[in-house]
């Protein structure tokens, strides 16, 4: 497993013991993993298992859904996300969000990728606009859009959208980038670019990515994570390893029924 | 029994259907129409520029009129527009969902059902009387802001609410504070309904005639501050046909006033259908 590289070393994001609760209802159960620095960690699982809760939890998108509870504890470089005193719009800032659906301002392209810089405080045009280039090139949609940064991003394809997106995430330039689905919502080809995309951005950002799309999870992730309901619908982590020993050699029966297809 | 042939019967639904719908239009019609022949012949610049002379002739022009309209229209959006957009921001994104914002909901839609002529008494009452304001442009202003603020809160919380919740969830994930998400998202996305909901209150206060005749006090002189009496358009009207001879003047006043409210509903249906087309996602 070549995953670590250059100044990227050791565990990002530390996650111990984690239940976290809607209200009564338990979605997850006592999860447990250290997710490493520079490399793309798959979250795989059948539908309703709390994958896209679990990510949520990294950038406590879920405080604001109402009703919703946290234990345990998650860690970002030693630091603990759930303390009180913990800024979430900080810890926002290092830990961005790739969404399922390609979900662009109706603003034009430039004022998209700029949103983030301005929001925390960048207003200087020449910096802007540096930003916006560099971005999007990071996200390999420079060439295709340069002409049209004045125009509207929703006139953009959907694989468009979504780079976009990335891009705008970029911006913000954070440490880690939490990625929901983001292909399940695109073709084959744009599927192939983002991947190709998130492979370069690995080398940089710790990616942490959920998907149902098993062949996507074994093609771009270093390490996986596989996710599973329990008698009472709470999510629970069934084995956790590299992707390689998952998809070849996975120690858990429920695993290996999963990944070569008999459920799920 | 009588037994209509399914033929009949449906003949009969067309021709109540038809019939509604023609009627409907032919009312338009012949109101906007009639009003439109008999006043635009007297409209002219002369018209438009000099004040009324007032007296039983009710000769003169509109200008003072037009105007007081002015300032009092300004002067209504101004007070108007921060309330209900405030209050529209408080309802679709902060206000949780209990007894105290079912009540405020109640209230505003009672509000939208009471008669502008109640609302009136009430600003003679407290801004004219109480407040002593006077009669004058601010007291009617007041009124008018008390009467329009269930529709600029209804319609403005429609549009913020119309903007995906996905795109609040995108700004919070790039570490957008709630306050930016309101200011920078929702307002901006939401604004063509936001505008269609103030012009929908111009039209609105320009039409209004009995709350103001009880709280702007309709003396036909140049205003000169928000404290000066004054007449607005549809006031104007009322006068001329009540207490003048001059009918002729009526008609052009009233010619005015349909042309400025056809303008601003074509105003209005223009941004909103380019509001619908933007939330579709074409640009």
């Amino acid at each position: 497993m070549t995953i670590y590289n250059g100044a990227c070393k050791g565990g990002k994001l530390s996650v111990s013991n984690v239940n976290l609760f809607y209200g009564e209802f338990q979605a997850l159960r006592d999860i447990s993993l250290e997710i490493p620095t520079c490399a793309i960690t798959a979250i795989i699982g059948p539908s309703g298992c709390g994958k896209s809760s679990f990510i949520r939890i990294l950038n406590r998108m879920n405080d604001i859904i109402t009703g919703a509870r946290v234990e345990g504890s998650v860690q970002l470089d030693g630091m603990p996300i759930y303390d009180k005193n913990v800024d979430v719009v900080d810890l926002r800032k290092r830990v961005g969000m790739v969404f399922q659906k390609p979900n662009p301002f109706p603003m034009s392209v430039f004022d998209n990728i700029a949103f983030g810089p301005r929001q925390h405080g960048t207003h200087n045009r020449i910096e802007l606009q540096e930003i916006v280039e560099k971005s999007l090139r990071q996200a390999a949609l420079w060439d295709e859009v340069s002409d049209k940064l004045g125009q509207s991003a929703l006139a953009l394809s959907g694989g468009q959208q979504q780079r976009l997106c990335i891009a705008r995430v970029l911006a913000v330039e954070p440490e880690v980038i939490l990625m929901d689905e983001p292909c399940s919502a695109l073709d084959p080809v744009a599927t192939l670019r983002i991947e190709e995309l998130m492979r370069n951005l690995a080398k940089n950002y710790t990616i942490v990515i959920v998907t149902h799309n098993m062949q996507q999870a074994a093609r771009v992730s270093d390490m996986a994570a596989f996710f599973m309901m329990a008698e009472d619908r709470a999510g629970v982590l069934v084995e956790y390893g590299t992707t390689s020993h998952i998809f070849t050699n996975p120690k858990d029966k429920r695993t290996e029924d999963y990944i070569t297809g008999r459920f799920g | 029994m009588l037994r209509i042939s399914p033929r009949v019967n449906q003949k009969i639904a067309w021709a109540f259907i038809w019939g509604g719908g023609a009627i409907t239009v032919l009312i338009l019609v012949v109101i906007i129409g009639y009003v439109l022949v008999q006043g635009t012949p007297n409209i002219n610049l002369d018209f438009l520029l000099t004040p009324p002379e007032g007296g039983m002739s009710g000769e003169g022009g509109i200008s003072t009129v037009i105007v007081a309209t002015l300032y009092l229209l300004g002067l209504t959006v101004a007070i108007l527009v921060p309330i209900g957009l405030g209050a529209a921001i408080y309802l679709a994104e902060y206000a949780p969902d209990n007894r105290l914002t079912q009540l405020i909901r109640y209230g505003i839609e009672v509000l939208a059902g009471v008669p502008s002529i109640i609302f009136g008494l009430f600003g003679f009452a407290l801004f004219v009387v109480a407040l002593h304001f006077s009669f004058s442009i601010l007291s009617g202003a007041l009124t008018l802001v008390c009467l329009l603020l269930p529709t600029m809160i209804r319609t403005s919380e429609e549009a913020i609410k119309a903007v995906p919740y996905a795109h609040r969830e995108a700004a919070l994930a790039l570490g957008a504070t709630r306050w930016q998400v309101i200011w920078r998202v929702l307002l901006p996305t939401a604004l063509p309904g936001i505008v269609t909901a103030i012009i929908l209150c111009v039209g609105r206060a320009i039409e209004e005639t009995a709350c103001l005749f009880v709280t702007m006090g309709g003396c036909k002189s140049m205003p000169t501050s928000i404290l000066s009496c004054g007449r607005s358009l549809s006031l104007h009207v009322y006068y001329l046909a009540t207490e003048t001879n001059n009918i002729k003047g009526a008609f052009a006043t009233a010619a005015v006033l349909i042309i400025t409210i056809l303008i601003i509903n074509g105003i209005t249906n223009l941004l909103s259908n380019r509001f619908q087309r933007k939330m579709k996602g074409a640009t």
